[in-house]
């Protein structure tokens, strides 16, 4: 099933399919390894609800829901 | 022979630890990404070589976009140095190797480093670093640099690389068939040209359209590509070549990053295996009650308190022992110098050395015990976590979360505070991070802010209760100049750097153990050197201005009290007085002289008390006309206003321009006013003073 990264909960775990985001943050995505093809993990939430942090490739990563939002994968 | 080396790498993997071990310096090391922010260069020598070795920032890759990376980036590419030692973290080693492969592709001349071994040990990685150096061939060192392990081998074999000068080829990544053919098309053009740089590299990055790098190489080799029709027209051919073979135009860079990240997982499924599967367990676990909806945030402020209470009561009984030895030195250091014209002698001893004295004795303990703490927390890898909860706000303020770790590098200093800035990647950002960070009430601010807590608000008792007390206040006062940062963020990202939060990607570290008896002895002994260089450099001169000021004397009245009395009426309005004024502006040079600056004033122009405590210095405030108002007008003022000169030039610095630095000093200076002006006035109305 296809959806937001932003919409998958803490402890499930996702494979990045599409990154609908360019410029400095798609580079910045690129740069800590996340890419279509990464798995994903959510692993914890903030205080008041984002940003989430993320293990990718066995670094954990917080990133914004602004962002998330445009990256779309698919759960496992 | 001298040899330049690069030392480069992820952030947060050890580099300035290594560095440090090395060459035996203290570049400031810390548990979070970004803590190294400019190149420092230190010297080793090694059997009779001398070695000169480049820190450089951190870097997930050397696509530059950040102006830490970009100085990383052009050192690899365009620094003649000798070769790269590159670190990496054993725990992350399929991130880490993405930037290996990147510098190997550049300049095979490299060193891999892979440390924290220990850690890795711990949690059940191991890695085989024979397997790494064959399948990166280049070769590869282990280490655990902060217990010193592996150095040895480390100098060896750098040693043998500079030494031997074999050329060493490495790993050549192979992109696809097509993408292989323009590569070499491109590269035979260049080779042509010889512009004595790595032609693949560069053909790669014409391909990509990567212009920061492009433009940058033709800068360093003076070479105008607009000028070459004939390459710009071959690159376009390969474009479409490519395009007619599936890779488009803006896909190209996407392919080459793909398979850099393909690789790098194909090695470290070789050379890393785990024993353990849930090897992050006890982290998560820390995690989820230090970042909990019900824990995060008051574990942040009881921490806060925890230090600010440690710090009250650590300091209480050091700050009065040198008290004492200090001033008792004093006649006897008088009548020592009597050989001297009386003027002078008053000058130097009751000028100079009583300023020297009060800064060294009332100041110097707080801020040698505040600070390791606050490193300690920082070693553990807890800062992170903190902007991590509290980016939500930062977001509501249209800035940026990492402002939150500028601000706890401003507890320590805020000209730190503000070239730590850099972490932060919106230039629009990083100017309310920076415009902001005097908010935050630096190392030489608090002990001012804690005497006067003491003495007004919470009394002289000893017990535990009194410095829970103190603590508590210290903490609302800094919780609202947190306050105020959040405040003001949000007016300037409205008014004058108008603009939408950008995206935010924070890396969250391992927890680390954090050496504490190293940090302590180390911060003890060179923030102990640092504020003894700093009363020595600032106090000094300002104690002999001031009594100067104080004794020359134009028509029967000092000259420090016709400036005070001419500030008299405009400071009364923010509930301070003329004396209070000129103490914060002849303090500019450093926050710390302010209070003994205001006392020698005080002492000089009438009111003689003889003073040997905190007691004593509350009743010559009480005789000066000092009320409760006035010390939360003090307190509230040395929290809010011009950030001391040194932060200042650091703005100029850091922005490049004097229009910023000036609003640095004017933006604080007016919230500071402002807030005491609206105090003084509710408080007068309502009839409470």
């Amino acid at each position: 099933m296809w959806m937001k990264l932003s919409d998958i909960k803490v402890g499930e775990e996702a494979r990045v399919t599409d990154i609908r985001v360019n410029g400095d943050i798609k580079r910045r995505l690129y740069d800590i390894g996340l890419i279509p093809g990464t798995i994903i993990k959510a692993v914890m939430q903030s205080p008041f609800g984002e940003p989430i942090a993320y293990n990718i490739r066995g670094s954990i990563i917080a990133i914004r829901k602004e962002d998330t939002s445009k990256i779309l994968v698919e759960v496992l | 022979m001298t040899y330049k080396i690069a030392l480069a790498g992820n952030p947060n993997v050890g580099k300035s630890t290594i560095f440090n071990a090395l060459t035996g310096l203290h570049q400031h090391t810390g548990n979070w990404s970004g803590k190294t922010v400019s190149n420092a260069k230190g010297l080793y020598c090694y059997n009779g070589n001398e070695y000169e070795l480049y820190d450089l920032p951190g870097t997930y890759s050397l696509i530059a976009h950040s102006e830490e990376e970009l100085v990383a980036r052009d050192f690899i590419c365009f620094e003649d140095s000798d070769m790269t030692i590159v670190v990496c973290d054993a725990i992350m080693l399929e991130r880490n190797l993405n930037l290996i492969l990147q510098i190997i592709e550049i300049n095979p001349q490299v060193l891999v480093c892979v440390n924290l071994l220990d850690e890795a040990k711990k949690k059940g990685i191991e890695i085989d670093l024979l397997k790494l150096e064959q399948k990166l061939g280049v070769k590869v060192v282990g280490t655990t640099a902060r217990k010193g392990i592996g150095l040895d081998s480390l100098k060896e074999k750098v040693e043998q690389m500079v030494l031997e000068k074999t050329s060493i080829k490495g790993i050549t990544i192979n992109y696809g068939k097509e993408l292989e053919k323009s590569i070499t098309n491109i590269r035979n053009y260049l080779d042509k040209l010889k512009l004595g740089i790595n032609t693949r590299w560069l053909a790669l990055r014409l391909l990509c359209n990567d212009k920061e790098a492009v433009k940058s190489c033709f800068n360093y080799l003076n070479f105008d590509i607009d000028n070459d029709s004939d390459l710009l027209k071959l690159i376009d051919k390969e474009v479409r070549f490519l395009d007619k073979n599936n890779i488009k135009r803006d896909e190209i860079n996407e392919v080459v990053v793909n398979t850099i990240f393909d690789i790098s997982k194909m090695i470290s499924l070789e050379v890393v295996s785990y024993s353990k599967i849930d090897y992050d367990k006890r982290d998560r676990k820390i995690d989820r009650i230090l970042t909990n909806k019900i824990t995060g945030i008051p574990i942040m402020i009881l921490s806060l308190l925890g230090i600010l209470w440690l710090t009250i009561v650590g300091s209480n009984y050091p700050s009065s022992l040198l008290y004492d030895f200090l001033f008792s030195l004093e006649q006897p250091l008088y009548n020592l110098l009597s050989f001297l014209p009386s003027f002078l002698q008053d000058m130097l001893v009751l000028g100079m050395y009583r300023t020297v004295a009060w800064v060294v004795s009332v100041m110097l303990p707080p801020m040698a015990i505040f600070f390791p703490l606050f490193t300690i927390l920082e070693d553990l890898g807890y800062l992170p976590r903190i902007a991590f909860n509290l980016d939500k706000f930062f977001k509501k303020c249209s800035s940026c979360g990492k402002q939150a770790l500028c601000m706890c590098m401003g507890f320590g200093c805020n000209a730190v505070g503000v070239t730590g800035s850099r972490i932060i990647d919106s230039k629009r950002e990083r100017l309310i991070a920076i415009l902001t960070n005097c908010f935050v009430p630096c190392n030489g601010r608090f002990p001012m802010i804690i005497a006067i807590i003491t003495m007004f608000f919470v009394g002289f008792n000893t017990g535990i209760v009194s410095s829970l007390t103190s603590a508590l206040f210290l903490l609302l006062v800094i919780l609202l100049g947190i306050g105020m940062t959040f405040l003001v963020s949000w007016i300037l990202s409205k008014t004058l750097l108008k603009g939408e939060p950008t995206s935010f990607v924070l890396e969250l570290p391992p927890y680390r153990r954090p050496q504490i008896l190293k940090v302590i002895g180390r911060s003890i002994v060179d923030r102990t050197l640092h504020i003894l260089g700093r009363a020595i450099a600032v106090a000094a001169p300002c104690g002999i201005i001031v009594f100067l000021l104080s004794n020359i004397m134009i028509d029967g009245n000092n000259i420090l009290s016709i400036i005070a009395n001419y500030l008299d009426p405009l400071a009364d309005l923010i509930g301070l007085d003329g004396v209070i004024i000129l103490a914060f502006i002849l303090g500019f040079p450093a926050n710390e002289i302010v209070i003994p600056i205001m006392l020698m004033m005080y002492l000089n122009t009438g009111t003689l008390v003889e003073y040997d405590s905190l007691e004593s210095l509350k009743t010559i405030l009480l005789n000066n006309g000092w009320t409760w108002l006035t010390a939360v007008c003090v307190v509230v003022f040395s929290l809010l206003h011009f950030p001391c000169s040194t932060t200042c030039l650091t703005i100029k610095k850091e922005t490049n321009s004097w229009k910023w630095a000036i609003l640095g000093f004017i933006i604080p200076t007016m919230v500071g006013i402002l807030m005491c002006f609206i105090i003084t006035t509710v408080v007068r109305l309502l009839g409470l003073v």
